[in-house]
């Protein structure tokens, strides 16, 4: 049986954190090449391993998304490695939860310059082989603290209010170039990232007890979401926001 | 620590032997999804107010056909009672069936909005109504609504149409919230303008009409009803299991300019 994302070559960043490792496995389950990148000097070359182990045609490579250099050498990998780029998922992120005032510059600036720099960054890279594709798709993760506040993480708040409206002009500028851009609003989902906050707080986290769902979701909620976006079967989906939060931002 | 925030995964799309009621199966966007479900192995309960609407029945035993008035109360009670009587369970309802109208607002008169407001809203309210009653018994349940570009943006010379969207999309989150605790998901979709027939009794160039609304698409063309299915169908399957409350736009990025 073909999977939904036969004959695509994709590149996923912060591929060794909950969403994205979902993502890289289902990518594949799928029968996706994928690229799958992250800071690590081991993490996602054990992942590659263990996907390939598997049947999987994968590579890896590390990249610091808020590296330019990085980008273009990660892209030319793919090049070396797969010859076409058809999907770019930007999962890399990360969080610091001080709010206004307790947000020290560099901190604001390392966020800003992972969530959102990285996200245009890796998009500027990635253009011209997804432009060649004919029939690609960019996925930028977001959040819905990048719909909603919450009153702390400012610098989070901050980027991923960013990587909605930079999809939105991105979806605007190649819709007819071939190339659909989306992002991923998740609510609160069992990954590494928030894992000492689920430890500590359980079901009675603020969030969980909101969500009219009553539960985290899990990374592989995120997954299929993922692969939707990136298959055809979203053909005429572009410049949308995709919430996938158990319904806590509908109220 | 020990707890299961996150319950275990449950594998596939979940369509495979499920029951759905599809509104406005006839033809369109409808027709489309009730082909879609029915392909993934989904048993359908077809409604229109059209006798075509046999024609999907007689081919599967697979598919039965209800014959009425969405806007009516009766009809939304009988579909659902089809579904269980006939196949045992309700797992998703398509609020599919609507109707348009093209009309300046202050032309726009009392029967032309009650007659919108009927079909788009009271319709797909009385629908979803009963379809929750019998999902909450089992715990689990799918409803995806059928909105528009008009969910969230004004069409000029379309206030009632517009307004229905707007109505049957606020309807949708409170049916997600109430429905969460139960296990019934509620999402609506909302898409750009389609290439369909339904505004072949209407006007004579009604393929060409519809066309000439491709440029208001930075996509640069209008959706195929395939396109609008293949949202429906991924909203109705397990695949989207953490998605309650969305407002899902499938409009080749009108919304995002």
């Amino acid at each position: 049986m073909t999977g939904r994302l036969e004959g695509k070559v994709a590149l996923i960043t912060g591929a060794t954190g909950g969403i994205g490792t979902a993502t890289a496995e289902m990518f594949v389950r799928e029968g996706a090449q994928v690229m799958l990148t992250d800071t690590s000097t081991e993490a996602q070359y054990a992942l590659s391993d263990r996907l390939r182990d598997e049947g999987a045609t994968v590579s890896a490579t590390t990249l610091d998304v808020s590296s330019a250099q990085d980008w273009t050498d990660a892209v030319e990998r793919v090049d070396q490695i797969f010859g076409r780029l058809d999907v770019l998922v930007n999962v890399a992120g990360i969080v610091y939860w001080e709010g206004i005032e307790d947000t020290d510059e560099s901190s604001w600036d390392r966020v800003i310059a992972v969530n959102q720099t990285g996200t245009w960054l890796g998009m500027r890279a990635a253009m011209p082989h997804l432009r060649a594709s004919g029939n690609a798709s960019v996925i930028n993760t977001s959040s819905i603290l990048g719909l909603i506040g919450s009153g702390g993480a400012a610098a989070y708040h901050a980027s991923k209010g960013a990587v909605r409206l930079l999809t939105k002009t991105a979806a605007v500028e190649y819709a007819t170039a071939g190339v659909r851009v989306n992002s991923v609003h998740p609510g609160v989902i069992a990954t590494p990232m928030i894992q000492t906050i689920l430890d500590e707080e359980g079901e009675q986290q603020a969030d969980i007890v909101r969500t009219p769902m009553r539960r985290a979701g899990r990374p592989d909620e995120i997954s299929p979401v993922m692969v939707f976006l990136a298959s055809d079967e979203s053909s005429f989906i572009t410049g949308a926001e995709i919430v996938v939060d158990g319904g806590l931002t509908a109220h | 620590m020990a707890h299961d925030i996150a319950p275990p995964s449950v594998s596939g799309d979940g369509l495979l032997g499920s029951v759905a009621v599809v509104t406005g199966a006839a033809r369109g966007v409808g027709a489309a999804t009730a082909a879609w479900l029915h392909s993934r192995g989904v048993k359908l309960v077809v409604e229109d107010l059209r006798p075509e609407v046999h024609h999907l029945a007689e081919q599967s035993d697979d598919v039965v056909a209800v014959q009425g008035d969405v806007a009516e109360e009766q009809t939304a009670v009988r579909a659902t009672q089809m579904a269980v009587e006939r196949f045992g369970r309700l797992d998703i309802l398509v609020n599919n069936a609507g109707r348009t109208l093209n009309k300046p607002f202050p032309d726009t008169t009392l029967q032309d909005w009650d007659d919108l407001m009927a079909v788009n809203v009271r319709g797909a309210f009385l629908h979803a109504r009963e379809a929750f009653k019998v999902m909450q018994i089992r715990g689990q349940g799918a409803i995806v609504n059928v909105g528009s570009y008009t969910c969230t943006v004004g069409l000029p010379q379309g206030s009632a149409y517009s307004a229905s969207k707007g109505a049957l999309a606020q309807l949708t989150k409170v049916i997600a919230l109430e429905g969460g605790a139960h296990g019934i998901r509620a999402n609506i979709v909302a898409p750009g303008v389609i290439e369909t027939d339904m505004l072949d009794n209407i006007r004579d160039d009604s393929r060409d009409y519809l066309r000439s609304f491709a440029s208001a698409h930075p996509i640069g063309r209008i959706a195929q009803p395939e396109e609008i299915a293949e949202v429906i169908g991924f909203l109705a399957s397990k695949r989207s299991s953490f998605m309650t409350g969305a407002v899902v736009a499938v409009d080749g990025g009108f919304t995002a300019a």
